[in-house]
């Protein structure tokens, strides 16, 4: 067949089938959109012809296009957010936690065991806290916890709108650090490795430094409850970048470029659960450890209970197969 | 350019030399997609880049007027358009950030279909790999050696940032009487003598006549009637003859 007699035929189809596409790239759920399925393969039937008998490249190109845009409207990624984020919380986050139970296990050793070691170290010989935090931060960090003045002490409420402020702070501020501490994990592991001993590091000197002067109750009364979503958060998002890195390091039997999309994929799910952590800690830290009513008794108790929380929604939910589907 | 040996009208055609990326989809269709590089994608980058700032700019104005409230709001503006920014565009506009949107480019996934939430946060969150140590150095030194253009981020999210397909005009082709060819012509030699006289109208004359002297000898035509001859027979491939 002639290319001119070809595209007499059919012209009215495809520009047809150009105007659905217009439609459908406008707005996702367009009507008109029964015929899709039939009118794509037809499409792909008239340009297998157009290449097979060597019509010109202009038609071509034309009806390449056309392919394209249907294959990106026909092979659309829907997701029904609402009802996997429910899933997702209720076991799949869990799940995929004990899955990957090597890697958070080594991601905790190097954050806890940086954090508490250095602690240990920092109350027995306390000069070392100079060695690792400049000594105005370490000022700094003694007036904000100081038990008899301060702004997150005990003299003074704070207002609503510096909660908010607080807030804002936090979500910005430890999400960001949990993005750095996953992202560079591509790096064979060694950034995760990094920002999990950096932070415990600091975290663990400040902790310990505080205790030793005596500004303990005020400071752990502090920390106590949203530590259990943070710090577990920032060694679940080391966990996923130490992952992305083993996949690099240790490709078993596919190509590396291969293990790390796969790597990758099951990861960026972690971090989603991070987030989340990371959300709720913001908001216990802004709006529960920041509060100077309870007794400190209160404080350690309702940190305890998070911890536990924490521990029990890690280890246990979603055992079971059929419940939360 | 024309084979120098004529193919046998079923074989397939050679692969092209240049970055074109083919994707076989499941009806069959190789589609060709055409990866963007380096530069373009900096400078989508930084359009990108100066509407983010001028956004920040604008609102930490106004938000600086609300007083705390204003602070905790802007901390999360801030953590919004820096780690979100590129994810909600690349999401709800068909993989296109304004940037790119500007300079004709387009996020997909390597096997063409558009992109998602996870791949999409993906290569956001990685890219701040590729920013280290300085200035995206790791990145544009993974972009430059790869065939497809590929920074860290994309090769671990399994991503591709392709040129977007820009409406054609129909060409039109220089008026000539139909003829049928000399001899039987095979597939690619059919597609050059179309290419040539659709191409023709972006070509000098000098250039036109020296392409198609070098084929006066097989159409057995003096060499200044050639031209007149290739462009019969494209209209005699396409028309009724």
């Amino acid at each position: 067949m002639k290319q001119s007699l070809f595209e007499h035929r059919h012209m009215a189809e495809w520009e047809q089938f150009s105007l659905l596409l217009d439609k459908l790239e406008q707005d996702s759920k367009a009507k008109g959109a029964d015929n899709f399925l039939a009118d794509y393969r037809r499409i792909c039937q008239h340009l297998a012809l157009a290449r097979e008998r060597g019509y010109s490249s202009f038609l071509n190109d034309a009806l390449q296009q056309q392919v394209l845009r249907g294959h990106q409207q026909l092979y659309r990624h829907r997701s029904h957010f609402g009802a996997h984020a429910l899933g997702f919380i209720l076991a799949g986050f869990p799940r995929l936690v004990r899955e990957q139970w090597r890697f958070v296990l080594a991601a905790s050793l190097m954050f806890f065991g940086s954090l508490f070691a250095i602690a240990g170290l920092v109350y027995l010989f306390p000069e070392l806290v100079y060695n690792l935090i400049p000594a105005d931060q370490v000022s700094d960090m003694q007036s904000m916890y100081d038990p008899d003045a301060g702004h997150l002490g005990r003299s003074m409420e704070r207002a609503a709108s510096e909660d908010w402020a607080m807030f804002g702070y936090y979500i910005m501020h430890n999400i960001g650090i949990a993005f750095q501490t996953y992202a560079s994990g591509l790096l064979f592991g060694l950034g995760s490795a990094f920002f999990l001993f950096f932070n415990g590091l600091m975290i663990g000197a400040v902790a310990g430094h505080l205790t030793h002067i005596g500004y303990g109750q005020s400071f752990w009364s502090f920390v106590v409850g949203h530590g259990a979503f943070e710090l577990t958060a920032i060694a679940l998002a080391g966990a996923a970048g130490l992952q992305l890195g083993w996949a690099l390091i240790a490709p078993g039997r596919l190509p590396r470029a291969e293990a790390l999309r796969l790597a990758a994929r099951k990861s960026v799910l972690l971090i989603c659960g991070v987030m989340l952590f990371l959300l709720i800690a913001a908001f216990i830290e802004a709006y529960w450890s920041s509060m100077t009513t309870p007794a400190p008794l209160t404080k350690y108790l309702v940190g305890a209970a998070l911890w536990v929380l924490v521990a029990i929604y890690l280890i246990f939910a979603g055992r079971t197969h059929h419940a939360p589907e | 350019m024309l084979d120098t040996t004529a193919l046998p009208r079923k074989a397939t055609l050679p692969p092209p030399l240049d970055t074109r990326y083919q994707v076989e989809t499941p009806e069959g269709i190789d589609l060709p997609l055409r990866p963007a590089g380096l530069m373009v994608r900096a400078l989508a980058f930084s359009i990108d880049l100066a509407i983010r700032g001028l956004i920040l700019g604008l609102m930490f104005i106004a938000l600086a007027m609300l007083g705390k409230l204003g602070a905790g709001l802007a901390s999360i503006l801030l953590f919004g358009v820096s780690w979100w920014y590129m994810v909600l565009f690349e999401v709800f506009n068909q993989g296109r950030s304004p940037g790119k949107q500007w300079m004709g480019l387009r996020v997909i996934q390597d096997d063409g279909t558009p992109i998602d939430w996870s791949t999409s946060l993906l290569r956001n969150l990685l890219r701040f790999v590729d920013m280290l140590p300085f200035g995206y150095f790791l990145g544009a030194i993974s972009c430059l050696q790869h065939p497809n253009f590929k920074r860290l981020g994309d090769l671990a999210a399994g991503t591709l940032v392709v040129y977007r397909e820009q409406p054609l005009t129909r060409p039109q082709l220089p008026p000539s009487q139909p003829r049928r060819p000399p001899f039987a012509l095979t597939l690619t030699e059919q597609r050059a003598i179309l290419g040539f006289a659709e191409r023709q109208a972006g070509l000098s004359d000098a250039r036109v006549n020296e392409l198609a002297s070098i084929l006066a000898r097989p159409l057995q035509v003096p060499a200044p009637r050639a031209v007149a001859e290739l462009n019969g027979i494209a209209h005699g491939l396409l028309g009724p003859t």
